[in-house]
């Protein structure tokens, strides 16, 4: 790459270069532009009234003029636009560029950690429901033995009165019957006497009532 | 003398001025060139004078014409042409002023004479030259000997291209200078047509005078294109030859 400095040097030598050329004469144009002189002889600049024959363009007499001020006010353009234009609007457009990228950066940078935020908050959520639902099984399953335990109890309980219940039931049945066996007697022993007058043995009374008893049983 | 259509083209002096024997007076041409310098200084200083974020027109119009110029150097000279790119967006940026400044009626156009459009393809030519030779020394001189070439067709080769590279400046000011002074000239003569016809047919001119304009009001759209194009066409074909002075081949 060529240093710029030297450009610069460069682009001077060059603009010198023409303009030494075209000001140490040029035939060809010099030779028309004599022509135009010839037919209207050096009034192009008194009175400006009298009409140029030929080409304004190929009279040399304004060429000196033409290209001196090229080269004045190019050359100076160029050294403003090489020195101030160019660079200010670059560092405009390189700044946008910069904040741009920045603003990019950042935001990648962002949602970065908000992604790993989200990330560390779902594990968290993950692990709070394993651990839950770990709880609830254990507790279910706790429950459920404490049920199963309390329903047995509560059954052999019930089997025990039951048990008790029965064996009273069975004990009163037996002295209703003694009750009854005895009350029986007794009033067939007074149905004897007011039937027949006579009254009967107790052996008697109370072989007839077993034998009812029994073909009742 | 209104209507004499080469009379636009006049260089009137303003100021006079002698430098060293020579007539360097400051003129309609000097004029427009001053103001075409300005004007590009300006767009490009005061433009970007906010330095803002979100640029406003006139920034908008600075920064385009940076990227647009930038644009052409990349795609046409190469990446290794970036230390060239103020040259290339002062020659474009001056041409196309000058040729849109010339676009207003009454202003002179800097750009549709010959000298002045030689001397910026000369110096065009100087320039790369003097590039080429640089980068490359002594070697520079094979690009005109096309590579591959038979070496006995050399001779005839060498020359022709010897002459194609001579002639870039000729071609190149030429193109530019001959297209706005047809431009401009053209417009001239339509515009001539109608003070004729209304000179010579009175009513009846009025109203076939008014064809002619027609004619130059779409004449004036086409030569705003002429204007941005040339100077375009210029900016490329500097910025090729700088690739060749780079590339060589």
């Amino acid at each position: 790459m060529v240093n710029p400095r030297l450009m610069v040097w460069l682009k001077g030598l060059a603009a010198a270069a023409v303009l030494t050329v075209a000001l140490g004469g040029t035939p060809s144009f010099a030779r028309s532009g004599e022509e135009a002189t010839h037919a209207e002889p050096g009034v192009e600049q008194e009175t400006g009234v009298h009409d140029e024959k030929g080409l304004p363009q190929l009279n040399a007499k304004t060429f000196p003029s033409q290209i001196f001020w090229l080269a004045l006010t190019f050359g100076t353009l160029y050294l403003l636009v090489a020195k101030v234009g160019l660079p200010r609007v670059g560092a405009v457009l390189e700044a946008r560029e910069a904040k741009i990228s920045g603003d990019l950066d950042k935001a990648t940078q962002l949602k970065a950690e908000t992604d790993a935020i989200v990330a560390a908050y779902e594990k968290a959520v993950a692990e709070a429901r394993a651990s839950a639902h770990k709880l609830l099984n254990e507790t279910a399953v706790a429950a459920d033995a404490a049920a199963a335990q309390r329903t047995a109890d509560v059954a052999a309980g019930l089997a025990a009165k039951q048990k008790d219940a029965e064996a009273r039931i069975e004990g009163q049945k037996q002295t209703a019957l003694a009750n009854v066996r005895a009350v029986a007697a007794e009033a067939a022993a007074a149905a004897v006497i007011k039937l027949a007058g006579v009254e009967p043995d107790q052996a008697g009374v109370d072989g007839a009532v077993d034998a009812a008893l029994k073909e009742r049983a | 003398m209104a209507t004499d259509p080469l009379h636009q083209f006049r260089i009137e002096q303003i100021v006079p001025l002698h430098l060293a024997g020579h007539d360097v007076s400051f003129t309609n041409s000097s004029f427009y060139m001053v103001v075409a310098a300005v004007l590009v200084t300006a767009l490009l200083t005061v433009g970007t004078a906010a330095r803002a974020l979100v640029p406003g027109r006139l920034q908008s119009v600075a920064e385009l014409l940076y990227e647009f110029v930038a644009g052409i150097v990349r795609d046409n000279a190469g990446a290794e042409a970036r230390p060239y790119f103020p040259l290339v967006f002062s020659v474009f940026a001056f041409v196309l002023f000058g040729n849109m400044i010339g676009m207003i009626p009454g202003t002179f156009t800097f750009t549709s004479h010959i000298i002045v459009t030689f001397a910026l393809a000369a110096m065009v030519f100087v320039f790369v030259t003097i590039v080429a030779v640089i980068r490359h020394g002594f070697h520079f001189f094979s690009f005109f000997l096309p590579p591959g070439a038979p070496l006995a067709l050399a001779p005839l080769l060498v020359l022709i291209e010897v002459i194609s590279y001579l002639m870039r400046p000729v071609s190149l000011s030429i193109r530019l200078f001959a297209n706005m002074m047809a431009g401009h000239t053209m417009l001239k003569v339509f515009a001539g047509f109608t003070i004729t016809m209304i000179g010579a047919l009175g009513a009846v001119g009025w109203l076939a005078g008014a064809v002619p304009v027609a004619i130059n009001v779409a004449l004036i759209g086409f030569e705003i294109m002429v204007a941005f194009l040339q100077a375009y066409v210029f900016t490329v074909l500097t910025c090729l030859y700088i690739r060749d002075a780079i590339e060589l081949h």
